[in-house]
């Protein structure tokens, strides 16, 4: 009954949903929304002529060089800033300050910055998910138990052994919540901005296949690779809450 | 004398909370802190610890004061103090980094045998219960063999019947292994089941009221008139009829 509802059902409904889908497209006559097969049929030949895999890699490249920096980046600043409260009390309201304005909004700067190139949306993802990362791991050590500090202090632990054996793994399980938060955010911006600062990539694909010829069956056939990819990666983010040492983060 | 508590009075702000405390503890002797919530038990057991520098006074040990949080004295806490991410003999060897492997695997197996987690070496807090967790937490204070173990209302987050078989525990380990503990709490019956003197204090600011020695030998019965009328005296003590 379990593997039955955790494989068969969500098959199931997504089976259903496509169904629904061909048949609206069919009954509807509509000229302008393509059906499954009509998405279908575009995407392989995309893969035929070889942009799909160029696309693809492309995106990744981007998302993974810019997202792979602010996890470098913003996870010693936001422990950095979780050990020190004095420091984060004074940063705090910058950081706040930038937080609610979208990534989106500094492409203008990225453009005039780093012109039409990879390093305009690498610029914007990085944005989107330094932020989230560095508030999150800031969060997370801030509210690391005093007992466990307390305890680490009395078996006599010296301060780099005390962020090692204590602060490191008692943050560990929110760290891959926040890490998965921010690819999910720096995966959104991807896309969109790659329809403005770059000529490759699925962004681009969804904006070209439009411009160039209604070709609607892209566009969707470029919504649904974005969604497909964007579980995928998630699934393998979260595949880290199953190890032992964080288990007791995250509810069974 | 193991531990010697002498004029300490602490202040948070304005907010006076412990009044020129003396006290002094012996080489293998459990003493029991009881008083009312707030009365400043648990901030002179920080300051014991050498957690909470004191306002005035100070505490020493072995003569020697006491300056800060040393593995030579351990701090238990209610069980929320062991490591989630821990397996049950990886925090026992928590504290163990000082001493060799062998050692390490020695004093491991000692104390897993001793709080009774056998068979649990390999599982996580979170597969135990909560008197498993708290007997887990006091093995891994033993594990470093301290002098001294401070006890903050250990049992307190415990059922009714865990907490007395707790007890049992606690003064089966505490004689086998004789180590000083100060043991706080605000339960009278847990004190008069355990101590060997009983440290009554005032509502705050905490000032000691009274120090009773519980003469009677482990185990102790508790419908001994002796237990009885020593428990009541410790409720009038507080200024608590013990009617409900």
């Amino acid at each position: 009954m379990r593997n039955v509802e955790r494989l068969v059902l969500p098959v199931l409904f997504a089976g259903v949903l496509v169904a629904m889908w061909h048949f609206a497209v069919v009954l509807t006559a509509t000229a302008v929304f393509p059906s499954p097969a009509d998405v279908f049929r575009g995407i392989v030949t995309l893969a035929e002529r070889g942009t799909l895999w160029s696309y693809i890699g492309d995106s990744l490249l981007r998302v993974g060089v810019g997202y792979i920096a602010a996890v470098l980046s913003g996870v010693p600043a936001g422990l950095w800033l979780g050990w020190h409260p004095g420091l984060a009390r004074a940063l705090n309201p910058v950081i706040q300050m930038l937080r609610p304005i979208s990534p989106l909004a500094w492409m203008p700067l990225a453009i005039i910055w780093f012109g039409v190139s990879n390093a305009a949306p690498i610029f914007l993802i990085f944005l989107a998910s330094f932020l989230p990362i560095v508030v999150s791991m800031m969060n997370a050590v801030q509210n690391v138990p005093q007992a466990y500090l307390q305890a680490a202090r009395n078996f006599g632990l010296s301060t780099p052994q005390m962020i090692r054996r204590v602060i490191f793994p008692a943050v560990l399980p929110r760290a891959i919540v926040a890490l998965r938060i921010a690819f999910g955010i720096a995966w959104i911006v991807l896309v969109a901005s790659e329809m403005i600062a770059v000529d490759s990539g699925l962004g681009y694909l969804i904006i070209d296949a439009r411009n160039a010829g209604m070709r609607y069956d892209l566009v969707v056939g470029g919504m649904l690779l974005i969604g497909v990819i964007g579980l995928f990666l998630d699934v393998a983010i979260r595949s880290a809450e199953r190890l032992p040492s964080v288990r007791w983060g995250f509810r069974e | 004398m193991k531990v010697e508590i002498s004029a300490v009075s602490h202040s948070f702000g304005a907010m006076r909370v412990l009044e020129d405390i003396e006290l002094t503890v012996s080489a293998g002797e459990l003493v029991v802190i009881v008083g009312p919530s707030g009365c400043g038990k648990s901030t002179l057991l920080n300051i014991a610890g050498g957690f909470t520098p004191p306002s005035r006074g100070q505490v020493r040990i072995d003569g020697e004061p006491v300056v800060g949080p040393d593995p030579r004295r351990i701090f238990v806490f209610q069980e929320r103090g062991v490591f989630p991410w821990l397996t049950v003999e990886q925090n026992i060897g928590f504290g163990l980094f000082r001493v060799t492997e062998e050692e390490r695997r020695r004093r491991i197996a000692h104390y897993v045998q001793l709080v009774g987690l056998s068979g649990f070496e390999r599982s996580f807090p979170r597969e135990l219960s909560g008197g498993m967790k708290q007997r887990l937490e006091v093995a891994r204070a033993l594990a470093v063999n301290p002098d001294v173990l401070y006890l903050d209302e250990p049992f307190g987050a415990l059922d009714s019947i865990t907490r007395l078989q707790m007890r049992r525990e606690l003064l089966r380990i505490w004689q086998a292994e004789r180590k000083t503990i100060l043991f706080v709490t605000h339960d009278i019956d847990e004190s008069v089941q355990l101590a060997d003197r009983v440290v009554v204090m005032s509502q705050r600011p905490g000032r000691i009221r009274r120090i009773l020695t519980i003469d009677m030998p482990h185990p102790r019965d508790l419908s001994d008139p002796r237990y009885i009328a020593l428990r009541d005296s410790i409720f009038a003590e507080i200024g608590l009829a013990h009617h409900v």
